[in-house]
């Protein structure tokens, strides 16, 4: 059953990263005001995702484990995943400056966003090759992203009702985040 | 003289401590670090293993960051905080798995999550590359209890309410006879988590605009 598209699916629909397994929420409750704002910071975190899972399962594969170093995957995930942003936010600055201007501010954001460094520890905690780890970071992102242009519809909607005094801004939001996890939670039983 | 000035330092201990735990609630007030938050808080047992997590992580990288704070050059200061709180994190991990498997076992991927935990790098930044050592030490203490009080609250009202009892260390302190028959297993589901933290979130700010009112 541990077919791509398990994986995929499972990481887009059932284990959501914003909504079961709550990884990336600050950038969610942060950026989810907007909907144009929403797509750049899906499209930014999944890009970085799916590189940051392809470097980590390497050096995961064969470095890590042949020297059996495995415990300091901490240091060194989070060290690649801030080199890889860097490089990342240097490539799009030279080769798509539009592309440059729409994800702005929000490429650095990424380097402590728990959701790049969750993929990758998911995906070494489950000892995926480099294409299953290719798989679950699409998917992941994707999942991220889904939910992020979701939520910034709704709330962009919401802002016109009248919201009671103590729950304006992040309460509401809060609350608009769990009637979404749980009519996510119907896709348990799809596969 | 000396006597004066180790009474106002204590003083001093003593009101960044306070700041860290009410004023300046990292979950409530500043709403930082908030995957642990709602990812643990399924039982009071793992609110405790996380937060005693992020007290250990927090006082280390504090002292040591307010140690090395006139050696560090300011343009790499941000990649030596990482490196600083990711050794923390991973010797805490060893730690962890070497004598409390259980608790290891269930804070899963959240335990090495504590690194990109916004709430310690804020504090490498703000307050312990710019205070001598002991008060770096008040400030990492308070700011963790805070963090640890708030984990409490909200894993307390999940375990009750989803379960109908409270279990901690193994040993079950009470169950609601009604409760525990039929939970209301939706709280330690991860809606539950997002509802609670919006109700008390909610009822933070409605004190606080009765205070000022």
């Amino acid at each position: 059953m541990n077919s791509l598209l398990t994986i995929f699916l499972g990481m887009v629909l059932i284990n959501n990263f914003i909504l079961s397994k709550f990884l990336g929420l600050c950038p969610f409750f942060g950026v989810s005001k907007k909907l144009s704002n929403a797509i750049s910071m899906g499209t930014a975190v999944t890009l970085v995702m799916v590189i940051a899972s392809i470097a980590t399962s390497v050096i995961y594969n064969y470095i890590l484990v042949p020297y059996k170093v495995e415990f300091m995957n901490i240091i060194i995930y989070i060290l690649v995943i801030a080199a890889l942003v860097q490089i990342v936010e240097i490539v799009i600055k030279r080769t798509n400056i539009t592309l440059y201007n729409a994800l702005g501010i929000y490429l650095p954001l990424i380097t402590t966003n728990c959701a790049v460094l969750g993929v990758t520890l998911i995906n070494a905690q489950n000892n995926y090759t480099l294409v299953q780890s290719i798989i679950s970071a699409l998917g992941g992102g994707l999942g991220f992203t889904l939910i992020l242009i979701i939520m910034s519809a709704i709330r962009e909607k919401n802002e016109l009702a009248d919201t009671p005094k103590s729950m304006r801004g992040l309460p509401i939001a809060f609350i608009i985040a769990s009637l979404l996890s749980l009519a996510f939670m119907g896709f348990n039983g799809l596969l | 003289m000396i006597e004066t000035e180790e009474k106002f330092s204590a003083k001093k201990f003593w009101r960044e401590l306070a700041k860290g735990i009410v004023l300046t609630n990292p979950v409530f007030v500043l709403v930082l670090g908030l995957c642990p938050t709602l990812a643990v808080t399924t039982s009071v047992n793992n609110a405790l293993g996380m937060g005693a997590g992020v007290i250990f992580v927090l006082l280390g990288s504090n002292i040591i960051i307010s140690l090395i704070r006139k050696i560090t050059p300011n343009m790499v200061r941000i990649p030596v905080f990482i490196v600083v709180i990711a050794a923390f994190v991973t010797i805490l991990s060893l730690l962890f798995e070497a004598y409390l498997p259980p608790l290891y076992e269930s804070l899963g991927i959240y335990l090495p999550l504590i690194v990109v935990n916004c709430i310690i790098l804020g504090r490498a930044e703000v307050f312990a590359s710019k205070n001598p050592v002991l008060l770096s030490m008040a400030d990492g203490i308070g700011v963790g209890l805070g963090f640890t009080v708030s984990l409490i609250i909200i894993s307390f009202l999940r375990e009750v309410l989803g379960t109908g009892s409270l279990v901690i260390f193994g040993k079950k302190l009470f169950a609601i006879p009604v409760l525990s028959q039929s939970p209301l297993s939706i709280f330690i589901m991860p809606p539950g988590a997002f509802i609670v933290i919006a109700l008390l979130m909610a009822l933070f700010r409605l004190l606080g605009v009765l205070k000022n009112e």
